[in-house]
């Protein structure tokens, strides 16, 4: 078991280093799998929300804000929140606005279908 | 909150990432998708803060309030237009957070020891003794960090670049300067090296800060020499990059769900990266080390060009021929966007339906300034997704196209990528306008495309081009074709 943050014990987990292997080798793999099957009509949401995604370092950026001492740690560690947050919001809004739009481009689609019907 | 029972909670979001993403494989689930994702964040952040009841809480929870007013405002008020450069500035912001949190979580051992003992480090372990709060039990921690602290800048800096050429705060086209990827890599070489020396020999702060600094010089000099139309690799490549850096911090502090969440966007960044450069026959190292279109700028297209007749058309008469027409084919391509027409594009393509005439529209790839641009830019002025035909799907076709439109594509009609194996872009996979019995192509000037080369295509017979702003043009067809 090794901790390779010990002081972030609380609020990072305590996995063996070969876990942590195993997660990024699956979650690779994994992450190749599912997005290869993402049309290409969906790469702009794709990467916007995967944009988003990685706005998860703002987990990270917690967890060292709450264990910052000293100005120079508390400064740097409060930036890193603030711009993880940016990232998150700004993802995950940009990426619903993308998305709703498509929403709107399937009702065209339904309409057109039944204008062919007719 | 137990230890346990967040671990539990990061395995939910980690699956939450992870069905959010394929949900993403249609557009009627792609919504719910992003929501599901959305959810496993706001779980993962209220963990921490629920197991972070130590210090500096306000001070989260402001900066917090901050970033989300910031993040939420620009991404609504953004244009579908001008998404490109949005995505580029809220992937530096990430990349910003990713190498902050990797080179901040050291500073503390870095400050208060002046350096962390150095023989603790040779023998494979960085002893915490009183270093501060934070500090490493094993190099292995170090050397993510360093992965996290280079790649993380890179991104920072060549996203804001990515942004600044985007935005046209700066011009699009390549700079470069003599000696420019022989000085780039061995800068690169040094970032490592100081990187190296910071894992494994001395754990010296201001080293740390010369290796951020210089990576930091790397993303900027990486992408100004990358023109305007490659940014779709550059965006995608750059994405990538700040999903490793958050995956490569997800290992040094231990967090899975930052080291799922990251290699996820890693893992996409880099397929997208893939198919951008596939879609353009050009490998990876080309585009960030090609500068291309430098050579042909001045030389090529006035030489060429100057002998061979151009047509034009009115309005008038495209009217009429779209009006009659069986199947019209509209390839929209950057100048689209810059015009922002879509909205117009699409009331004319209703209007020709309206009349019996079938539409659809070809996107290549690489139209646009990052992956799918021209589909989000359509899908907004309400073009039914079903009528959106890829490359492949869609080259068939036009040769029983009466009319391909061509509004503010270049490049990617250019036929000389078929048949001119001196061609610079010779061998990238381009839209078939040329086979269609008519090709119109809406441009504002016979200027050529940001490459600088020369386009066959508008000196074929079967070509007349239609000049002015792609906006104006499509309201004058639209007019025209209230009278046919």
């Amino acid at each position: 078991m090794i901790s390779l943050h010990p002081v972030l014990a609380d609020s990072a987990s305590t996995l063996s280093l070969t876990s942590y292997a195993y997660i990024f080798a699956l979650a690779g793999f994994l992450g190749f799998v599912l997005i290869s099957k993402v049309p290409s009509i969906l790469h702009t949401p794709l990467m916007s929300g995967t944009n988003a995604i990685h706005g998860i370092i703002l987990v990270g950026a917690i967890a060292l804000c709450a264990n910052a001492h000293g100005w120079i740690s508390i400064t740097l560690s409060t930036i890193a929140v603030a711009l993880g947050a940016i990232n998150v919001f700004g993802g995950f809004v940009v990426t619903d606005r993308i998305l709703e739009m498509f929403r709107g481009s399937a009702r065209g689609n339904a309409s057109a279908k039944e204008a062919a019907h007719e | 909150m137990s230890n346990d029972q967040a671990q539990i909670a990061y395995l939910i979001t980690s699956i939450c990432f992870i069905l959010g993403i394929m949900q993403l494989r249609s557009p009627v689930t792609a919504r719910r998708g992003n929501l599901i994702a959305a959810v496993g964040m706001i779980i993962a952040i209220a963990t921490m803060l629920d197991t972070n009841h130590a210090n500096n809480v306000l001070l989260i929870i402001l900066a917090m309030i901050v970033g989300a007013i910031i993040g939420t405002a620009g991404g609504r008020m953004v244009r579908m237009t001008a998404m490109p450069q949005m995505v580029a500035l809220f992937n530096g912001m990430g990349a910003g957070a990713a190498a902050l949190v990797a080179g901040g979580g050291l500073v503390p051992s870095l400050l208060s020891n002046g350096h962390v003992v150095s023989s603790c480090v040779k023998a494979g372990r960085l002893i915490s003794g009183d270093c501060g709060a934070l500090t490493l039990q094993n190099t292995g921690g170090t050397i993510w960090a360093a992965v996290s602290v280079i790649v993380g800048s890179i991104s920072i800096t060549g996203s804001l670049i990515a942004y600044a050429k985007l935005q046209e705060l700066m011009g699009s086209r390549p700079i470069t300067f003599p000696f420019q990827n022989y000085f780039n890599l061995a800068l690169l070489v040094v970032v490592i090296g100081l990187a190296l020396s910071f894992v494994f020999i001395h754990a010296l702060g201001p080293i740390l800060a010369l290796v951020a600094i210089g990576a930091l010089a790397v993303g900027v000099l990486m992408v100004l020499p990358i023109g305007g139309g490659d940014m779709p690799v550059v965006i995608s490549l750059l994405n990538s990059f700040t999903g490793v850096a958050a995956a490569a911090t997800g290992l040094d502090v231990g967090i899975p769900a930052l080291i799922v969440g990251g290699t996820l966007v890693g893992a996409s960044g880099t397929i997208l990266t893939i198919l951008m450069c596939r879609a353009m026959n050009r490998s990876l190292f080309n585009v960030v080390f090609g500068a291309f279109g430098t050579i042909a700028v001045g030389a090529g297209p006035a030489t060429k060009g100057a002998g061979a007749m151009v047509r034009s058309i009115s309005p008038d008469d495209l009217a009429a021929s779209l009006a009659y027409a069986h199947l019209v084919i509209i390839v929209p391509g950057y100048g689209l966007a810059v015009a922002r027409a879509q909205q117009e594009v699409r009331e004319m393509a209703t209007m020709l339906e309206q009349r019996g005439v079938t539409v659809k529209y070809a996107i290549h790839p690489v139209a646009g300034r990052m992956p799918g641009h021209m589909n989000v830019l359509l899908a907004e002025a309400n073009v039914p997704y079903s009528q959106l035909c890829e490359m492949d799907a869609i080259n068939g076709e036009f040769e029983h196209c009466d009319v391909a439109l061509v509004v503010g594509a270049n490049d990617v009609t250019n036929p000389a990528a078929r048949n001119d194996p001196s061609s610079e872009i010779y061998g990238m996979p381009i839209l078939n306008v040329d086979q269609a019995r008519s090709a119109v192509i809406l441009k504002r000037s016979m200027n050529p495309g940001f490459a600088g080369i020369d386009n066959p295509l508008f000196y074929a017979p079967k070509s007349m081009m239609l000049f002015g702003d792609a906006r104006a043009s499509i309201l004058k067809i639209i007019a025209a074709l209230k009278e046919v």
